[in-house]
């Protein structure tokens, strides 16, 4: 009885203002997923919805998890993860060569991408610790410059420049939110307007540096690197206001789109469904962010409201970065677009932030019914 | 919320900073969400840039993405002759392709398609090896030239055969070969240059060729015609997915030559193993009827790129098979400039009656001119001094009157120039005046220069197009113009501003070398009530040491012959210069003048005559030229060297520059023998000698008969 009453309330207390919006574009996704198969739902599109509902499954677990639990695993999660990047880097050494995932036998596991929630989580822990007082001291950021460096530091290894960035950019976030001085941000800046150009040099890959190139020029070698960013402008381009139709884009089916079912997905779909879809995408993207933000602003508490800020920034993030780069304002970089590209390790990411903003929805609606405060 | 962090709190600093960080969290927080905000709205600004503003370019760019555009090489114009014969047209051809990526049973289709186009074992190996080294799209060439029933058979089995593809092309064809050889140039494979200049896709599309020389050069923008296209979807790869649409090709234009075909024919095949060339014109309007230089290569083969054997079969007979004799060949015209010279003294007031006593021979200065004929002509007036060839008249004459009023005559007549005629090139020739070789040799003209260009020695050059301009004027009495389109204006062809009666001085002069007491007596037409005029030449080649240039010396250092007539007398209607080169003397010249002009009136007769010499040479030009490419394939194999590209567009462009004969100074010299003199035999008939080992350049051999050179004193009526 108790549990035929304590399912529909359960059912009632889920976020439904944003899991609709989130299943109508998983479901877009899974149709220009279908379309890029060449009218197939293999392999993808069926495999993208059946992920979906899995980790909106696991998204609705995490978000009954509790504020303490979710505060006491930060560390150990933080290690574990740690731990298996390192496996990685090993792994990779020892079978000689770079590599990303780790294959546990049932899963492939990508670590990197689990570090973006994970760096938030414990980054939001720790300023939640740390005495209001000491931002101001310098130890407020030698603890966070130890724990951002080793994970990006070894995903930089890997070598995942995207990755690495997304890791450092949910990190500054958080930091960013915490109330550290501005003029440390400031001289951050200036310091990084002086060192990325030396580093452009010396630590990126040349692969890595050539696609900087040619972002800046991309019709410089219009048949080389310069081809993705030109032909996923052209397929966006072409699709014009209303699109080519379901199924018939050419850039996508006459393979001149380069990944068009991973990072190149939003070109593929704005190829046949023309600016029109583009506009739903960034319709339900500003919808989720601007949820993740309330969520933040009205959560209780510290760790809460970093936590939830720095979650909403990551997928910021992703997001951001990969239209960018299919619109040529950005460079070439190995980011998907979540809910609407091919790929288990980035929904789940995506799947894992989601579900922790929306616990910390659950904690702020059971604070506001008459909860307690502990901060 | 506030009043429970505010009973919390316990110390006052730390309640206010925490405040203070709750603050700075709302203000940043909402610095982050504008930042955010501000990024989707640059994000869809820049998505309806790249959708609304720049749709238009990027639909194109799609479009050209998608769609892969094959031309369709066009059908080449034909190019007809001036009662409508076909000298080029276009050969239906079928060729099979094989796309390797199609190809599902390879093993099955390569037997099969050994079996219906009967593949050798090694061709088969060879197609098996380029398939195995192509990238899946690209065809590969299979076998050009199939028949149509094996294109048949091959068509019926298509649907078991995915890959194959049996298209339909075109090929040049010339019917009469290398009787056309030069006049109407060749069709090739487009050479870098030529892209380089005209920036067509077209021009690199497989199969199309481009006129390489000739008319088929001048005239290639009218013969070329409009590409067809067929536009099929491609995949990034280049895998065709579906055909489009397909659009025919245009044929080219025709271009209507005045030369008359079967004439062309036979005058080409007339020349037989000398190294010559014939021009005929119509007196009415100028047309060319015939503009044969032999020997020649064979246009139809040249149109699928030219072999290793081919070019060193060609590039090593000295008889220059690459030159246009008619336009490039550039010769001492010899005593065919007679008629003129005379045309010159009669202005200005030599009377015809007054007579010079010809000893054989004539002191100028310190030096004696000898007349051709050592023992000389005796009483010599100027009609004799045309039939009999006297130099000593002329070169007594011309002393009177100085060289300027036979160059202008020489100019008058059409020599020295170029004529407006769309041909790749001409050579001008030279007719020397004392201006010209002041600015050529910064030497003053000498006495004897006169005497020297006064019998078409010395500087004289002409080539054999104007020989014929100049015999028309002569026989018509007009200025005409050679023409070739046949859709050209005839151009005005005023009167020569010459008197009618000096005109027939030398038109009767000219009539009794040939039907009188001239040196051209064999010339006689077999034909009743058509009598030919003409005048022979003979022009030494280089000053001999050995004094004679008859058929006992090397070929190459024999007189050139020369021959210019028209008929009939009473009424001229054609005219006609033939010039044998190193032919030994003009009596190898006027019997092809004389068979051709036979031609024009009365074909089966001069057919006949021309079934015999070809039973005697060893069959026509097109024969003869087959077997010593056989020949030459047969010694050399693969082993030729492979011709560089271009060089042989190079080496039949080039001869158009020809480089002019050295001057031969007559002084001192003996003079060739003239006309009939020469001929103790009849016209040569050597034998085909077709053994490239030996001597792969087709020499008549000499005759073996008392040296016809020192037979100058032979009677000659």
């Amino acid at each position: 009885m108790i549990a035929m009453n304590a399912l529909p309330s359960a059912l009632g207390r889920q976020p439904w203002g944003i899991i609709v919006p989130l299943t109508a574009l998983v479901c877009f996704g899974s149709a220009v997923l279908y379309s890029a198969a060449g009218g197939h739902w293999m392999p993808w599109s069926a495999m993208h919805l059946v992920r979906f509902v899995v980790f909106l499954i696991m998204a609705m677990v995490i978000a009954r998890f509790s504020r303490d639990f979710i505060r006491m695993m930060a560390l150990p999660i933080y290690v574990v993860l740690l731990l298996l990047l390192m496996a990685v880097e090993a792994l990779g050494f020892v079978g000689g060569g770079s590599q990303r995932w780790l294959n546990l036998g049932f899963i492939m596991l990508q670590p990197s991408e689990l570090m973006k929630p994970g760096i938030v989580i414990i980054l939001a822990r720790f300023y939640d610790m740390l005495p209001p007082g000491a931002t101001r001291e310098v130890r407020s950021l030698m603890v966070p410059a130890v724990v951002i460096g080793l994970p990006a530091g070894l995903v930089m290894l890997q070598p995942d420049l995207g990755t690495s960035l997304a890791i450092m950019f949910g990190a500054v976030v958080v930091m960013f939110l915490a109330g550290l001085p501005m003029r440390w941000f400031i001289g951050a800046g200036i310091a990084a307007a002086i060192a990325i150009p030396i580093l452009f040099f010396v630590a990126l890959h040349d692969y890595q540096r050539q696609r900087v190139f040619t972002f800046l020029d991309p019709e410089s070698d219009p048949l080389g690197t310069g081809y993705h960013i030109t032909q996923s402008k052209i397929a966006i381009g072409s699709g014009g206001i209303f699109g080519k139709g379901f199924g018939n884009g050419s850039q996508s089916h006459l393979n001149y789109l380069p990944e068009p079912h991973t990072d190149f997905v939003f070109a593929t779909m704005a190829e046949e469904w023309g600016m029109l879809g583009g506009l739903f995408v960034l319709f339900v993207f500003g919808l989720l962010l601007r949820y993740g933000l309330r969520v933040a602003r009205d959560a209780p508490g510290r760790f809460s409201r970093l936590l939830a800020a720095g979650l909403t920034a990551t997928i910021f993030f992703y997001a951001a970065v990969n239209l960018m780069m299919v619109m040529g304002l950005a460079p070439v970089v190995g980011i998907p677009l979540p809910f609407m590209s091919h790929g288990g390790s980035s929904m789940m990411t995506i799947m894992i932030c989601v579900g922790l903003i929306m616990a910390v929805d659950r904690w702020g609606k059971r604070d506001m019914r008459g909860g307690f405060e502990d901060s | 919320m506030l009043f429970k962090r505010n009973s919390k709190g316990a110390r006052f600093e730390q309640r206010v900073s925490s405040g203070e960080l709750r603050n700075r969290f709302d203000r940043r927080s909402f610095v982050l969400g504008s930042i955010q905000g501000g990024v989707g709205v640059l994000l869809a600004v820049r998505l309806a840039y790249l959708a609304v503003a720049e749709n238009e370019k990027y639909n194109l760019a799609s479009e050209s993405n998608r769609v892969d555009l094959t031309l369709i090489p066009p059908r080449r114009g034909w190019i007809l002759d001036r009662n409508n014969i076909p000298m080029a047209s276009n050969r239906a051809d079928f060729r099979v392709d094989l796309v390797p990526e199609r190809v599902i049973d390879k093993e099955r289709t390569l037997a099969t398609l050994g079996e219906i186009l009967q593949l050798t074992p090694a061709a088969v190996t060879d197609l098996r090896d380029k398939l195995e080294g192509t990238r899946g799209f690209r065809p590969v060439e299979v076998a050009t030239g199939v028949n149509w029933e094996q294109f048949a058979a091959l068509s019926v089995r298509l649907p078991d055969l995915p890959g194959v593809v049996p298209q339909r092309g075109f090929t040049r064809y010339y019917p009469t070969g290398p009787s056309v050889g030069h006049l109407l140039g060749y069709v090739g494979a487009v050479s870098a240059e030529e892209y380089e200049i005209e920036k067509n896709p077209l021009l690199i599309t497989p199969g199309f060729k481009i006129g390489k020389d000739g008319v088929e050069k001048y005239f290639e923008q009218t013969l070329r015609g409009q590409p067809g296209a067929r536009r099929a979807e491609v995949t990034a790869s280049g895998k065709i997915v579906r055909d489009l649409e397909m659009r025919e090709d245009v044929q080219g234009d025709p271009v209507k030559l005045t030369i008359n075909a079967k004439l062309q024919d036979y005058a080409a095949r007339r020349i037989g193993l000398e190294s010559g060339s014939v021009v005929v014109m119509d007196l009415e309007s100028g047309d060319l009827l015939a503009m044969a230089s032999m020997p020649s290569f064979d246009p139809n083969s040249f149109s699928d790129g030219i072999g290793r054997v081919e070019w060193k079969m060609l590039s090593e007979d000295d008889h220059v098979p690459l030159r246009n004799k008619v336009l490039s060949g550039l010769y001492p015209p010899g005593s065919t400039v007679k008629p003129f010279v005379s045309l010159a003294l009669l202005k200005a007031g030599i009377d015809p009656e007054e007579s010079v006593f010809c000893g054989g021979g004539l002191r100028v200065g310190n030096r004696v001119f000898g007349c051709w004929n050592r023992r000389g002509h005796g009483t010599v007036n100027m009609a004799k001094g045309i039939y009999q060839s006297c130099d000593v008249y002329f070169y007594a004459m011309a002393q009177r009157v100085g060289m300027q009023p036979i160059a202008d005559m020489a100019r008058h007549l059409g020599l020295g120039f170029k004529y407006p005629l769309p041909v790749a090139s001409q050579s001008y020739g030279t007719v020397p005046d004392p201006a010209w070789k002041l600015k050529k040799y910064d030497s003053e003209w000498q006495t004897y220069d006169t005497v020297n260009a006064t019998i078409g020695q010395g500087y004289f050059l002409v080539n054999p197009l104007q020989q014929a301009v100049m015999a028309s004027r002569i026989a018509s009495g007009r200025r005409l113009q050679p023409r070739l389109l046949m859709t050209a204006k005839p151009r005005p062809a005023p009167h020569l501003d010459l008197p009618e009666e000096h005109l027939q001085i030398v038109r009767h002069a000219m009539w009794e070398v040939v039907n009188g007491a001239g040196t051209a007596g064999r010339a006689k037409l077999p034909l009743d009530g058509i009598e030919l005029s003409g005048k022979t030449g003979t022009a030494q080649v280089v000053s001999l040491a050995y004094g004679k240039g008859g058929k006992g010396v090397p070929w190459k250092y024999r007189d050139h012959g020369h021959f210019i007539c028209f008929a009939p007398y009473d009424k001229p209607k054609y005219a006609c210069a033939v010039a044998i080169e190193h032919g030994a003397g003009s009596s190898s010249a006027y019997p092809v003048a004389r068979d051709v002009m036979t031609y024009l009136f009365d074909p089966q007769k001069a057919m006949e005559v021309l079934h015999t010499y070809e039973t005697e040479w060893g069959g026509t030009a097109q024969e003869r030229l087959a077997r010593k490419y056989q020949s030459y394939e047969n010694v050399y194999g693969g082993g030729a060297p492979k011709p560089d590209s271009g060089a042989i567009e190079e080496a039949v462009s080039q001869s158009g520059i020809a480089t002019a004969p050295r001057p031969v100074n007559v002084a001192d010299a003996p003079r060739p023998a003239e006309g009939d003199a020469a001929a103790a035999a009849p016209p040569p008939a050597p034998q085909a000698s077709a053994s490239p080992a030996t001597s792969p350049a087709v020499t008549p051999s000499p005759v073996a008969s008392p040296n016809p050179g020192v037979n100058r004193a032979g009677p000659r009526r």
